[in-house]
């Protein structure tokens, strides 16, 4: 079974293609901004500025990247192995009830570098746990793994709500929320790597997370191309029936495969609990599995593309604040739109405009897709 | 008595809550037996909602806000299409665009064109559709038992609760005792034989997924024109994923469908209903776990404790010519 595509160059395939999708993305984008009533292109230049003008601003987009690396990781794992994870979202929500727990339990008696590699561990066991489900049921009952993890979305809502407005809010408390935690569950902060840059930061929650999404970024790329699991993993991904040829247990790669997908999903509630609110509210996870979806197919599963990708949707997600505010017509959810734009484009149409690209390539050079020039001689 | 009036209450909002559930699973029904995956369900179920309350609220008629939403719906559901069959995209990333697309261009429209916050302005009369009282529902009210079931019950729901109800007899026979259906199925289990037999598998899974569309633009306008008389953003709260459960739970058949569908709503109906109050032997019971009880009984059901969930054989595989 071969793709019915023909090679393209690599710089065409990982630049050129994902570039024109993100293009008609942002077109279409455009268009919904003047059907509204508004000019598109001072809604970027607004949107620019707003994400990278003022240092603040810049320490937003990096705080809401680095929420958007750990999603777009947790999807891009699950999906070399060729499973749709879209349970990121719950597994980030259940990671968040293993921090909480943890902060609750040693927030007055331990300092934070005590209480973060624990935290840590505790949200990726926890996130790891919610995926583990799911990947069993795939691996051993062959129930679908995006409707089980949908589903497992909603039991997670329904689980944290309940723990929410009872046994984890404060008696006496109204708002649905564990009480704030003390000063030993506060991550420092990074903004001072900015100020030295000379920008100036009045207040924003970029801190040590971001870090750790870069640390984890390398280490998915050390996973995915060069361990013997990511081997495995790829493989599967490519051909489930070669891997199990090859002698690969299928259970146990797509365990695998889910359980590191759900870590890394619920080591996301790092970011927005100990780095900013310092509590657990209901839904603070607000949709950043779903974007990690976007980012990860934007990033075309590769870290170094998750990466720019999440710092990308960091920037749409600050500098749509700032839209918001100057012009009243656009809400934050067109960067909804966006995100469903992108995903449609980079996703599920990626292949649309490749045709006509290898037509074009095709006639300006042969070789480049791998065609040999035929002259006269026949055959 | 009083306990007989509950009872025919919490029967009455069963019916109620699970039209919409029935019609969006419906509409995957028709997707998925033909070989499409569509967890887009949601997304064109808000669209339609929001297009029919729109139309509905501008031109002043409840017909002409029930056609947007149908062709608003229907125009997803073509996308969807376009992706996945024309150009054999990923089935679920499609879906999960669409439900974005559908979230976001809901509030920035409604925001755009009504200013109220994302809503449309409220349905007057004339503009949404009306309950209908059947003959002699009145007389009969008091009447005990056959009363309160006649008049509760049956009597007193809009048109498109009976058209949601219709749909059911009617799905199974286009199913099962029509030429298209018989090639609907075929186009979902082995897409190369229908392809053999010189029928063109991307039309049929293209009329299968207007059908789709049209059954998600209803399911959308009972929403904001009949249950609640006007669009408010993100009025779908997952509906659409409980239709996908309840889908599934039916295994892909009409009948069983309509069963699903009713006890997924009247689970919803019962934790309304009780709302804190204890139930006899298990005392009280979270209302968070009666929401969250159909997506267990989903999972249960495809672990395979529960009887076996087979899906259509060609369910997500864009179907490639020349294999």
């Amino acid at each position: 079974m071969s793709t019915p595509y023909a090679k393209l160059p690599a710089w065409a395939d990982y630049g050129l293609i994902p570039l024109i999708n993100l293009s008609v993305a942002f077109i279409v984008a455009g268009f919904v901004v003047m059907l509204v009533g508004e000019n598109p292109f001072r809604a970027a230049v607004i949107l620019v500025e707003g994400a990278f003008g003022k240092g603040t601003g810049i320490a937003f987009t990096l705080f809401y990247a680095t929420t958007f690396i750990f999603t777009g990781l947790s999807v891009a794992v699950a999906a070399h192995c060729s499973l749709f994870n879209i349970g990121t979202e719950g597994q980030a929500y259940i990671g968040g009830l293993g921090i909480a727990l943890v902060c609750l339990s040693f927030d007055s008696v331990l300092p934070w570098w005590v209480i973060f590699p624990i935290a840590i561990v505790a949200a990726a066991a926890f996130g790891a746990l919610w995926g583990l489900i799911p990947a069993y049921l795939q691996a051993k009952r062959g129930s679908h793994i995006v409707i089980t993890t949908i589903m497992f979305n909603f039991i997670a809502a329904s689980t944290m709500v309940y723990l929410l407005v009872g046994a984890l809010k404060p008696a006496g408390s109204q708002a649905p929320q564990t009480r704030n935690f003390l000063a030993g569950a506060e991550l420092p902060k990074l903004n001072w790597v900015i100020e030295l840059f000379g920008a100036k930061i009045r207040s924003a929650p970029l801190n040590i997370c971001f870090l750790l999404a870069l640390v984890m970024a390398f280490l998915v790329w050390l996973l995915i191309w060069r361990t013997r699991l990511g081997y495995e993993m790829r493989t599967y991904g490519h051909s489930p029936k070669a891997a199990r040829y090859a002698g690969i247990s299928e259970t146990r790669i797509i365990i695998t495969a889910m359980m590191i997908s759900g870590a890394l999903a619920g080591m996301m509630a790092l970011n927005p609990v100990m780095g900013d609110q310092h509590n657990v509210a209901i839904d603070f996870v607000s949709g950043a599995g779903y974007v990690g979806i976007a980012v990860a197919l934007m990033g075309r599963l590769h870290p170094v593309g998750i990466v720019l990708a999440a710092i990308l949707f960091g920037m749409l997600y600050q500098g749509g604040a700032e839209l918001a505010f100057e012009m009243p017509a656009i809400s934050r959810d067109m960067i909804v739109i966006i995100q469903g734009l992108v995903i449609l484009f980079a996703g599920a149409l990626e292949h649309m405009f490749r045709p006509y690209i290898q037509a074009l390539f095709a006639s300006i050079s042969p070789k480049s897709v791998g065609m040999q020039a035929v002259r006269g001689t026949g055959a | 008595m009083d306990m007989f009036n509950a009872i025919v209450q919490v029967l009455d909002s069963t019916i109620r809550l699970s039209v919409p559930l029935l019609l969006a699973c419906l509409a995957g029904l028709y997707s998925e037996r033909a070989g499409i995956f569509d967890i887009g369900l949601e997304g064109k179920m808000l669209v339609g909602a929001f297009a029919g309350a729109s139309a509905a609220a501008v031109f002043h008629s409840a017909l002409i806000g029930l056609g947007t939403a149908i062709l608003i719906s229907v125009a997803f559901a073509l996308v969807h299409g376009f992706a996945s069959i024309t150009h054999r995209g990923n089935q679920i990333v499609s879906g999960v665009a669409i439900n974005f697309v559908a979230a976001g261009s809901t509030i920035i429209l409604g925001q755009a064109w009504f200013s109220q916050g994302g809503r449309t302005p409220a349905l007057q009369p004339g503009e949404r559709f009306e309950a209908i009282t059947w003959p002699g529902a009145d007389a009969i009210k008091g009447v005990p038992i056959i009363g309160p079931i006649y008049a509760e019950l049956i009597s007193g729901h809009s048109i498109l609760v009976y058209f949601a109800f219709a749909m059911v007899p009617f799905t199974w026979w286009v199913l099962f005792r029509t030429r298209f259906g018989l090639r609907m199925r075929a186009v979902g289990e082995n897409p190369a034989a229908v392809d053999t037999a010189g029928i063109s598998v991307a039309w049929l899974r293209y009329r299968a997924l207007i059908c789709t569309g049209i059954l998600t633009g209803v399911a959308g306008a009972y929403l904001s024109m009949v249950q609640n008389g006007g669009f408010v953003k993100d009025m779908t709260a997952g509906k659409g994923y409980i239709a996908l459960a309840a889908l599934i739970f039916a295994k892909w058949k009409p009948v069983n469908a309509m069963f699903a569908c009713l006890l997924f709503g009247f689970l919803d109906a019962a934790s309304i209903r009780l709302q804190g109050s204890p139930l006899p032997l298990v005392g009280k019971v979270p209302a968070q776990f009666m929401q969250a009880l159909p997506y267990v009984l989903t999972v249960i059901l495809l672990a395979g404790f529960i009887g076996k969930a087979i899906p259509p054989r060609a369910g997500g595989v864009p179907y490639v010519k020349e294999r």
